[in-house]
């Protein structure tokens, strides 16, 4: 069950576009910054394999200019 | 106790979130996430924004406060304070939800058979009062006593100092900042003659390499971390962390060096050996404007009761020293240290470098250390021998971890030695201090009576009958703690704790103060770079909570002392602000009038001819200079500082065959010390809900120990369990653990150990023997 969080980098002037576009995955949180061009982004998945696929929905979209991990967990390694 | 897998899961969430604002918040000063910060706040308010200092660590990061209808709701950074920019840490914009928990303390309550009574303020300060008059007839004057803390603000203190040291004629002044910079003080006095740094934070902005001498910068003051952090993406600084423990500061640091505990001493000289092999010395900086010196040695660990050390300072020659550091090549300290020899003459290398300007940072690393006075006398040493001193971006710089340890302990001086100017041994700072006060000189001690662990160990024997705590939580922080639990139960002591919540130190009150917190009073904080800032009363206090400096006051009336404390209700911050001045009243500490402090985010002292001093020492900003040279450490009768001959020494107690371990306490980012106040802030306390040990992922897995597991922790002192954390967020070395002391329910500090630095008295909570077990 990993947790991650990113910083979202968007492409110039898509950062609205980005927020829906995240926003639309379940198992995304989407928490942008008020006055900068940086979305934080905390994703939730079942297992490895669902998040390989939410990984592979996240590089196919448009807006996204960079995906920085920032910290990643993985819950049942550590209960 | 333990989190739920459910909670676990939002915990670890909420954690990941964090961990990224803090990241962007780094990369991004001032950055704003508004649904985060602005939860809870009313829709379409219309907020009264106003400006203080956090209540939270000694960093001072200056705060707007967003009031409505007599509450405070929401923070955020002042953009105009030059120390953070707009930018605040998870605890500071929480801040004002440390206001508003529901177990506030809102009556007095007095300890009758057992239990505790509500009764009025004024029944409970007359109380106070007959109680302290009643001590000192039975037992004399050094029987009662006051301890308070780096929270205090000036007035609270200045008015406890006044009352204890000029009108009772004791010197049972003590606060628990003597846990946390006491050895940076000393420090600062032995190698300069005067307290608190030369430098500035706007050093940042100027260094080109960063030492983190067991500093973990990035959860205990993460915006200052995010300061170096900018700095590097604008100008490619390098940040070296030297630390025992792999944290979040090592992972962001360019290099991340790790040294064995206490080692730190030895490898500070293998530093100094490379300056001085390789030519590296500016030698006019030195002959000019340094002396040599060596101390004693082998001076204990003040483990005993009633422990007594004086050093006995004698000059040395610069061959000396030379030959003195004979015993520190880097490859001799290599063996003990663990750091390779290479990597101690990569560290030497910055410092040598004649083109980089270096910062050195510190904080509890350093100064809770069994030789904590020694270990900042080394890191000025590299500084001094180097030249870079007292320059823009050329700084040893200790933090501290108090809003105001720096403003009220040591400026104020509410520690057993000190006066606001000076120190009670002096005639001259007596008669100073007693003329301001209006009192007889004969009422100011010259002697000294106990630091704070002697203090509590005079509790212990009876020595002391009666301990006024303010602003503090001492039952969950003293080392040792179960002998001074224990003491303070004893029949024949009498306890009054003010404070804003129920915390082990009220449970062992036999009065309990309501007091107001933070901007629900006026008042000011001192912060790391000697900056002080104002704040006014923005919101009412609870019930009958008040100010701590207005129930020092109104005890202090009570005992025949309203001569002295002839300060208004309404006007009494502004009073004790104005009288305070007169003690500094000079070119080296000037502070800035009342009016400056309101208009401004701070105001850093020496204040002299309307300015700030920037960088102290240095002729070119500080006025105080009169030397005629580039250079003037006045603090010192012939303008000298010092370089110390202090040698590597083991810690009081190391690992061993039934103890292998060592044990080192601290701090988390989320919470700020006991977290009496951020765990009643939902976000965090859910965000880091409890306790845990950090073990080293080889060890855990030899002893089939995994995150969560519970683990038995025993010291000569006794045991204690906890959760496992493995491969979290911090990172011990083989063969250590790392505990945080902010749980009051998992009290670390039952099994650490109460040595202290000899010079300093600051206790050394980072090196203990343990034996470490799966429960």
């Amino acid at each position: 069950m990993p947790i991650k969080s990113y910083l979202a980098h968007p492409h110039d002037g898509q950062k609205e576009r980005l927020i829906e576009e995240l926003s639309a995955l379940k198992e995304c949180d989407v928490l942008p910054s008020q006055n900068k061009e940086v979305i934080v982004l905390v994703t939730d998945t079942e297992d490895e394999d669902r998040e390989k696929i939410l990984k592979q929905k996240l590089e196919a979209i448009s807006s996204l200019k960079l995906l920085a991990m920032v910290s990643g967990f993985n819950t049942p390694q550590n209960n | 106790m333990y989190t739920s897998i459910s909670n676990r899961r939002d915990f670890i969430k909420k954690m990941a979130q964090l961990s990224a604002i803090t990241a962007a918040a780094t990369m991004f000063p001032g950055i704003l996430f508004a649904e985060e910060q602005e939860e809870g706040l009313p829709k379409g308010g219309n907020l009264d924004w106003k400006k203080a200092p956090c209540r939270f660590c000694g960093v001072g990061c200056g705060v707007l406060v967003g009031v409505e209808e007599g509450k405070a709701v929401a923070v955020k950074g002042d953009p105009a304070s030059s120390v953070n920019k707009g930018l605040c840490c998870v605890k500071g914009y929480h801040s004002v939800m440390a206001l508003y928990g529901k177990d506030r303390l809102t009556k007095p309550l007095v300890k009758k058979n057992g239990r505790y009574v509500e009764t009025s303020m004024d029944e409970a300060l007359d109380l106070i009062a007959s109680k302290m008059k009643e001590t000192i007839k039975d037992h004399g004057k050094d029987a009662v006593s006051i301890y308070g803390s780096g929270q205090w603000t000036i007035p609270d203190g200045y008015a406890a100092s006044k009352l204890f040291k000029g009108c009772i004629g004791t010197n049972n002044v003590e606060a628990n900042a003597r846990l946390c910079m006491a050895s940076a003080v000393t420090g600062f006095l032995t190698s300069f003659g005067l307290d608190e740094p030369m430098g500035c934070y706007e050093d940042i902005d100027y260094a080109d390499v960063f030492v983190l001498w067991g500093n973990n910068m990035a959860e205990m003051h993460p915006v200052l971390f995010s300061r170096l952090l900018d700095q590097r993406l604008k100008r490619g600084v390098k940040i070296i962390d030297f630390a025992t423990r792999t944290t979040r500061t090592s992972m962001a640091a360019d290099k991340s060096i790790l040294f064995l505990p206490q080692t730190d001493l030895a490898v500070a000289n293998a530093i100094c050996y490379e300056i001085i092999k390789n030519g590296w010395v500016n030698e006019t900086f030195v002959k000019k404007h340094c002396n040599f010196s060596k101390g004693l040695t082998n001076m204990g660990y003040g483990l005993e009761d009633k422990y007594k050390f004086k050093d006995k300072p004698e000059a040395i020659s610069f061959e000396a020293f030379k030959t003195f550091l004979e015993d520190y090549t880097p490859e001799k300290v290599e063996k003990i240290s663990g750091v390779s020899a290479r990597d101690i003459k990569y560290m030497a290398a910055y410092y040598g470098d004649p083109n980089k300007k270096v910062m050195s940072l510190w904080c509890m690393g350093p100064n809770q250390h069994s030789r904590g006075t020694w270990m900042n006398n080394l890191i000025y040493n590299i500084h001094l021998l180097t030249g870079k001193i007292s320059t823009p971006g050329n700084s040893p710089f200790s933090l501290t971890g108090q809003p105001s340890a720096c403003g009220t302990v040591r400026e104020v001086g509410t520690l057993t030695h000190k006066l606001p100017h000076g120190v009670v041994m002096k005639k001259e700072h007596r008669e100073f201090a007693a003329k301001i006060w209006d009192v007889p000189v004969e009422n100011i001690d010259p002697k000294p009576t106990y630091h704070t662990v002697e203090m509590f160990r005079a509790l212990d024997r009876g020595d002391i009958r009666f301990m006024w705590i303010q602003v503090t939580n001492p039952m969950v922080t003293i080392p040792k703690l179960k002998r001074y639990r224990d003491a303070a139960k004893k029949e024949g002591r009498f306890i009054v704790v003010s404070d804003i919540y129920p915390t082990p130190t009220t449970d062992i009150a036999d009065v309990i103060l309501p007091s107001a917190m933070w901007v629900e009073r006026e008042g000011m904080y001192g912060n790391s770079e000697r900056r002080t800032q104002y704040f006014e009363q923005m919101v009412q206090p609870p019930g009958e909570a008040m100010s701590d400096t207005w129930q020092l006051i109104e005890v202090a009336k009570r005992m025949g002392f309203e001569k002295q404390f002839y300060y208004k209700e309404e006007t009494h911050v502004e009073e004790i602000y104005t009288e305070y001045r007169k003690h500094h009243d000079n070119k080296k500490h000037n502070m800035a009038p009342l009016q400056v402090l309101k208009e401004n985010p701070g105001m850093q002292w020496p204040y002299v001819d309307g300015k700030p001093t920037k960088w102290r020492f240095n002729s070119k900003y500080d006025p105080a200079c009169s030397n005629g040279e580039e250079f003037h450490f006045y603090g010192k009768p012939d303008g000298k500082a010092i370089i110390w001959q202090r040698p590597y020494e083991p810690a009081a107690e190391s690992p061993d065959s039934e103890y292998p371990f060592w044990l080192n306490t601290g701090r988390v980012v989320e919470h700020w010390h006991t977290g009496s106040m951020t765990r009643r802030i939902p976000v965090l306390h859910r965000a880091m809900p409890h306790a845990y040990v950090e073990l080293n992922p080889g060890d855990a897995k030899r002893m089939q120990i995994r995150t969560g597991d519970k683990v038995k922790l025993t010291t000569r002192r006794g045991e204690i369990v906890l959760p496992a954390s493995v491969n979290e967020r911090g990172v011990p070395a083989p063969m250590q653990v790392f505990v945080p002391f902010f749980d009051e329910s998992m009290l670390i500090n039952d099994i650490t150990l109460d040595s202290f630095c000899p010079i300093s008295k600051e206790p050394d909570y980072k090196k203990c023997a343990v034996k470490v077990e799966k429960a």
